[in-house]
């Protein structure tokens, strides 16, 4: 290894790593970290004042919130519900689960625009489903504090209609990301925990969880990153109030209508950043998490 | 220890065991009824609600609406970008796993995480970035204008923009899998007297070729229904520039539902079959796809 490290690359007697290296690269410059870097060069050469003015215009700052909070409720929400998919579809014979298990990729196959305009017909007031959730609304105020939240009954057109939309475009990596890794558990420590006198919810949660976590949280940060940026499907049920429920690609596209390339490029890059920044300290995260418990 | 020598307390151990493996009926009714509710209003619904309303006007409509010129345009549109971008990110793909997996060299985790970045990219941005370089106040608009080349707002930016979306798909699949294949087959090859070509074709394509499908597969669907990216590149001229993801938010925000939808149906069919292709690869080539199922 010693004298390896020392060289670029370790000989091999197989041929063409000059020419599958170069047309990578090449591709890969010309068509993603080329084109990337342009971007962070136009947004940077809008000067301080007007990256400083789009940074922090209330619109901007409204936009940013509601795609990175809604994408970080939408993903915990894949969470919790990935996790007891791929559970059920790992440990449990029911009529069905090959056809569920196959469905679960849905939403990678379907493009976006399409469940877009789905999700927001049948969100919708009139809806299938929509015309049954204005009987469900209320509204909390914790006590003494204005805060309050609730629900008026309406998801289309609403920022919870921007979380339905993001929890139908992440919903597959949790479920994808564990059931690897549940398929792999063996069951002999789970017999052991119960042997020894553990309760089976004792068994799940000091047992069988701990080595998925990391797996989780990869599924987690696959369905965040991707909800962060999603547009073609959030937009159409989004109702695209500014200020309300206007994510941050919508705006990037509306400056760019207006012909504001500095403002759209400006925003881009700072989506990218902040987006870059979470998904590396996640990471740190996780590796410190695989440490503990193990490569699995 | 063998059971037969401990005749009494085996079958007690055994129920024990057997209990702890698995929830009582109950939790696992309730578990599977929650699943099955999740996957009812976030993933069933929406893709029936697709068919119900393309149908809602009676077939005479649906036809209408998919053989209309601007229709069709849209459908030659979407084939055509599809036709040129899978095939350029398949070979690309193929010399991307090629290197990263047959060969040991610097950087080569570096040269992974920056294959997959277009996965953590927003697609508007992914169309943004074109804009910026080749559009009417990009980098290289007014030589463009100049020299009268159209790229933004014309079939070469929706290309370009679909192969950055889909540029890490057939790569993704192909590498865990020939890293787990290794070089041995390749070695002996060589060693024997085949040419390098002769080497790859014959024994390094037909060894991957199940994966190498499936991430063509997955590749093609992403391209044939980019939206974000393309709607940002394309201009949307009808009959020119739209494609059928972008024919169907016209067809909408014009108020052709049952037309917008009937569009929608076409793409939502596509899905289906690449989601039949997808599970049928998966059931009789497991072992191979697989190894790029954990990544």
């Amino acid at each position: 290894m010693a004298t390896a490290s020392l060289r670029w690359r370790e000989p091999s007697i197989l041929p063409g790593f000059g020419l599958a290296l170069g047309i990578t690269v090449t591709a890969l410059s010309l068509v993603v970290l080329i084109p990337l870097a342009g971007l962070f060069v136009k947004a940077a050469s809008a000067g301080p004042a007007d990256i400083w003015a789009v940074a922090t215009s209330p619109r901007t700052l409204a936009a940013l919130r509601l795609s990175f909070l809604g994408a970080l409720f939408a993903a915990l929400v894949n969470t919790v519900f990935g996790l007891i998919l791929a559970w059920v579809l790992v440990r449990y014979e029911f009529p069905g689960r090959r056809l569920i298990d196959a469905a679960v990729d849905l939403p990678f196959a379907l493009p976006t625009a399409v469940a877009g305009i789905s999700l927001a017909a049948i969100y919708a007031p009139n809806g299938w489903v929509g015309a049954w959730l204005a009987p469900l609304a209320f509204r909390l105020t914790i006590p003494f504090t204005d805060i309050s939240f609730g629900f008026d009954g309406k998801v289309a057109y609403t920022p919870v209609g921007v979380m339905v939309a993001l929890i139908f475009i992440g919903l597959p990596f949790v479920v994808r990301t564990v059931q690897p890794v549940l398929e792999e558990l063996q069951s002999d420590v789970e017999e052991a925990a119960a042997l020894l006198g553990a309760s089976r919810l004792r068994t799940v949660f000091r047992v069988v969880l701990p080595p998925v976590l990391p797996a989780l949280l990869t599924g987690f940060v696959l369905a965040f990153a991707r909800a962060v940026g999603e547009y073609g499907s959030v937009i159409f049920i989004a109702g695209n109030i500014p200020m309300v429920s206007e994510i941050a690609p919508l705006l990037i596209v509306i400056r760019l209508e207006q012909f504001d390339y500095a403002g759209a490029a400006v925003m881009a890059a700072m989506m990218l950043l902040i987006a870059f920044a979470l998904i590396l300290a996640v990471n740190l995260v996780q590796a410190r998490a695989r440490r503990r418990y193990g490569d699995v | 220890m063998s059971d037969a020598a401990l005749p009494a307390a085996a079958p007690p151990a055994r129920r024990e065991a057997a209990r702890a493996r698995g929830e009582s009926r109950l939790v696992q009714f309730a578990l599977i009824g929650v699943s099955l509710a999740f996957l009812l209003f976030f993933l069933l619904l929406p893709l029936a609600a697709v068919f119900v309303e393309a149908a809602a006007r009676g077939w005479q409509a649906y036809r209408a609406a998919i053989t209309e010129p601007d229709a069709l345009a849209a459908i030659r549109l979407t084939l055509l970008v599809a036709a040129i971008a899978v095939p350029f990110n398949t070979v690309v793909g193929i010399a991307a796993a090629w290197a990263v997996a047959k060969f040991e060299f610097r950087g080569k985790n570096l040269l992974i995480s920056l294959i997959d970045l277009p996965f953590s990219v927003s697609p508007v941005i992914s169309g943004l970035v074109f804009v910026l370089l080749f559009g009417a106040q990009g980098y290289f608009g007014p030589w463009l204008q100049a020299h009268d080349v159209k790229i933004i707002f014309a079939l070469p930016g929706l290309i370009l923009a679909t192969v950055f979306v889909t540029f890490p798909f057939v790569a993704r699949e192909l590498i865990p899998h020939m890293q787990s294949l290794g070089s041995a087959d390749e070695e002996a090859a060589l060693t024997l007297g085949a040419s390098p070509w002769r080497t790859f074709f014959t024994i390094t394509l037909p060894n991957v070729k199940w994966s190498l499908f499936y991430g063509v597969l997955l590749c093609n669907a992403r391209a044939m229904g980019e939206f974000g990216a393309v709607a940002v590149v394309s201009g949307k001229i009808r009959g020119e520039t739209n494609t059928m993801p972008l024919h169907v938010e016209i067809l909408y925000n014009e108020y052709m539902g049952p037309a917008a939808f009937a569009v929608a149906s076409l793409l939502a069919g596509l899905a289906l079959v690449t989601l039949v292709l997808k599970t049928l690869l998966e059931w009789h080539y497991g072992d191979a796809i697989a190894a790029s199922r954990r990544h």
